[in-house]
């Protein structure tokens, strides 16, 4: 029986952990604060395990060499922070668009602009979801804590290998710099998801986005012998461009309801305290960890406060959240932005309860003390 | 007579390119130049960015791919290092190549990662509608430079070299026996090669500046090319206005993703994976 290991890690440390265990082949990146550490990690261990590693010239290249690695076969990476992400989102779009696989980490710093390059904000979401031009599907995940950025690398990699859509790891800087114990699981007791990958295939055959019942066409890698054609035009199952308006509306169609086809399956919520709460606090990454805290200290006051913790924050967790629209009295959602999430707490429970804010931007944490006082305040 | 349609996707034409364009000469040299080299369809993957010479892999069967503008050099230089047994092209036009992915371009040159760019120098932006480019001669006329432009062009070969390219090369669409045997070369060329292929836009730069039909401007490209030997007699002066051809460059150097390699064996070897 194996050992399991434990060490303690930052969460950037364990992202680039989680994405060896994931099974992650390339890795194309630019330095940048406070991302660095998974690059650096990486260019050290990915030698070593057979993966490529790559420092690109800027960010744009960085997710292009991503999104050919991935075309290649091997799954794909890159990891950056705020004004990175902003350059990659062209071909982020382009890797929604043709349907490759891979993962972006965010490692979010406050911004806009240079901002607060070693500081922490969770001010990216919005940007996440709608970076990109155009009507497209993206997912995004949010860990609060460094076994949770472990766990969610993996789940990264097996989503985007399994809906063919690209995923987006937010962290932010508490969570990438913070050490925690990391207990490492069995290998055998990892969940991986692997391409249908490797098979010969008759170029003729090869219908690269056929429409099939689950949405997800079957992706056969560069060299494998389909002799395709991949785009960013809008185009037709095979792969080729297409002015044909029926066919268009078919392509945006599919692409974007892979997210509500397979939407339980990608969507991850932890609830703590929810089943008799009054105050219903949501709360995401680092931020969730202040919440929790507070609701732990609400409780112990006779108060009947609860915690949604969204895993995945896009697609977005509105049913889950929606289910409490009518128990709840009031909502709170802290953030380190200026009510990102907070607007769409709002849409998910239908404007039927206020939802009170607790925003910070000035690269401070929100103090647990400063989430409590609100809770006693609606009571 | 060479038969091309055995490269060609016959249901994916007509092509986009107009009467008199002279993508598609640089698409036939470098067909007989695959050919030549005995490659098999499987093992190519041809990689554009965003123009009309950038359209030119979706006709052709092999592994295609049609990136963003000027970001061609970035996919293809992630196909390269996860795949190295495929020969990786990139089709790409001035515009392309040296404005938006000029940053690129040079790196992938100072990596001398083992890619081939057939790089299309039509001076001007074709698919946009002929806005001026970074290599639209000084005074030359552009949509967006109607008084004539007033920036010097880029000398792409010298870009290409002095960024550290191991194979550098120019030709002209007029000369398509040239250019052939200099794509030839470039691809076996291990190691970052650059074809300059000179290619007339009668639509949207020849019109413009009075330069007259696609035949016109490819009779202008016999007249005043110039083979290298015999340009490295002239003067500066000389050179005005002329197209120097042939093989600019061709040196030895560390190739990227050969470096790598000795990395993923040596590692290998020892056996080693973790901590
Ligand atoms: C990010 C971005 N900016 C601008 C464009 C518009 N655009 C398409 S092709 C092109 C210029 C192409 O010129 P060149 O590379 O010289 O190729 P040619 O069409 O002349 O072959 C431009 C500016 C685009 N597609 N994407
Ligand atoms: S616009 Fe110019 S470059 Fe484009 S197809 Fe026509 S002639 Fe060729």
């Amino acid at each position: 029986m194996a050992t399991s290991r434990t060490r303690i890690l930052s969460g950037n440390e364990a992202c680039a952990e989680g994405a060896l265990a994931a099974g992650v082949r390339f890795f194309g990146g630019y330095p940048i604060t406070p991302s660095s550490e998974i690059a650096e990690e990486l260019s050290r261990k990915l030698p070593r395990h057979g993966g490529i590693f790559i420092q690109m010239e800027d960010e744009i290249a960085s997710i292009g060499s991503v999104i050919g690695a991935s075309i290649a076969g091997s799954k794909a990476m890159t990891a950056t922070s705020g004004p990175g992400f902003s350059l990659m989102q062209e071909n982020i779009g382009y890797a929604c668009m043709a349907e490759i696989p891979c993962v972006i980490v965010n490692v979010m710093r406050g911004g806009p602009s240079t901002g607060l390059p070693t500081m922490p904000s969770q001010g990216d979401v919005m940007q996440a979801r709608w970076g990109t031009h155009g009507d497209h599907p993206i997912i995004a995940l949010a860990p609060f804590s460094v076994r949770e950025t472990f766990d969610l690398t993996i789940r990264a990699f097996n989503l985007t290998e399994a809906f063919r859509i690209p995923v987006v790891l937010l962290l932010d800087e508490i969570i990438g710099h913070v050490n925690e114990k990391l207990t490492f699981p069995d290998p055998e007791e990892i969940r991986v998801v692997e391409r249908k990958s490797g098979r010969k295939i008759n170029g003729q055959d090869y219908l690269p986005y056929r429409v099939t019942e689950s949405g997800v066409p079957p992706m056969v890698s560069f060299g494998e012998g389909a002799r395709y054609h991949i785009t960013g035009l809008a185009h037709d199952e095979t792969g080729f461009p297409t002015n044909d308006p029926e066919k268009i509306d078919q392509l945006l169609r599919r692409l974007n309801s892979k997210l509500d086809a397979h939407r339980d399956e990608i969507v991850e919520v932890e609830y703590s305290n929810m089943d008799d709460a009054e105050i219903g606090l949501v709360a995401y990454g680092s931020t969730a960890r202040s919440a929790r805290y507070a609701v732990r200290s609400a409780r112990e006051k006779g108060i009947a406060a609860g915690l949604i913790r969204p895993r995945t924050l896009w697609p977005f967790a509105d049913r889950e959240i929606g289910a409490y629209a009518d128990q709840v009295k009031a909502w709170i959602v802290p953030e380190m932005n200026l009510g990102q999430i907070a607007t769409q707490v709002e849409c998910a429970s239908r404007f039927s309860r206020p939802v009170h804010r607790i925003n910070r931007v000035d690269g401070n944490p929100i103090n647990p003390v400063d989430i409590l006082k609100k809770i006693e305040d609606l009571v | 007579m060479f038969d091309y349609e055995q490269y060609l996707r016959k249901s994916k034409m007509p092509l986009i390119w107009c009467a008199g364009c002279g993508d598609g000469i640089v698409m036939k040299a470098m067909l007989r130049a695959i050919h030549k080299l005995q490659i098999a369809k499987d093992d190519i993957c041809m990689v554009s960015g965003i123009g009309c010479s950038s359209r030119l892999p979706g006709y052709l069967d092999f592994n295609t791919l049609h990136t963003t503008h000027g970001r061609a050099i970035t996919f293809a230089t992630g196909i390269k290092m996860v795949k190295p047994e495929l020969h990786v092209i990139v089709i790409t036009g001035d515009g392309d190549a040296t404005a938006i992915g000029g940053n690129h371009f040079i790196h992938a040159a100072r990596r001398n990662i083992d890619l081939t760019v057939i790089l299309f120098n039509n001076h001007i932006y074709g698919m946009t509608g002929g806005q001026v480019s970074p290599t639209t001669p000084f005074t030359k006329h552009a949509s967006t430079a109607p008084y004539g432009n007033i920036e010097n062009p880029f000398d792409i070969s010298g870009l290409a070299a002095a960024a550290g390219a191991s194979f550098v090369a120019r030709a002209t669409a007029y000369n398509a026996i040239q250019l052939e045997k200099l794509i030839q070369k470039a691809i076996e060329k291990k190691g970052f090669s650059v074809v300059e292929a000179m290619t007339p836009c009668p639509t949207t730069y020849g019109r413009r500046n009075r330069e007259g039909t696609g035949v016109d401007m490819l009779l202008y490209q016999k007249d005043n090319s110039v083979p290298v030997a015999k340009a490295n007699k002239m003067d500066a002066e000389e050179l005005q206005g002329k197209i120097v051809t042939g093989v600019l460059v061709d040196r030895e150097k560390a190739e990227c993703r050969q470096e790598y390699q000795n990395l993923l064996d040596h590692f290998s070897k020892e056996g080693e994976v973790d901590s």
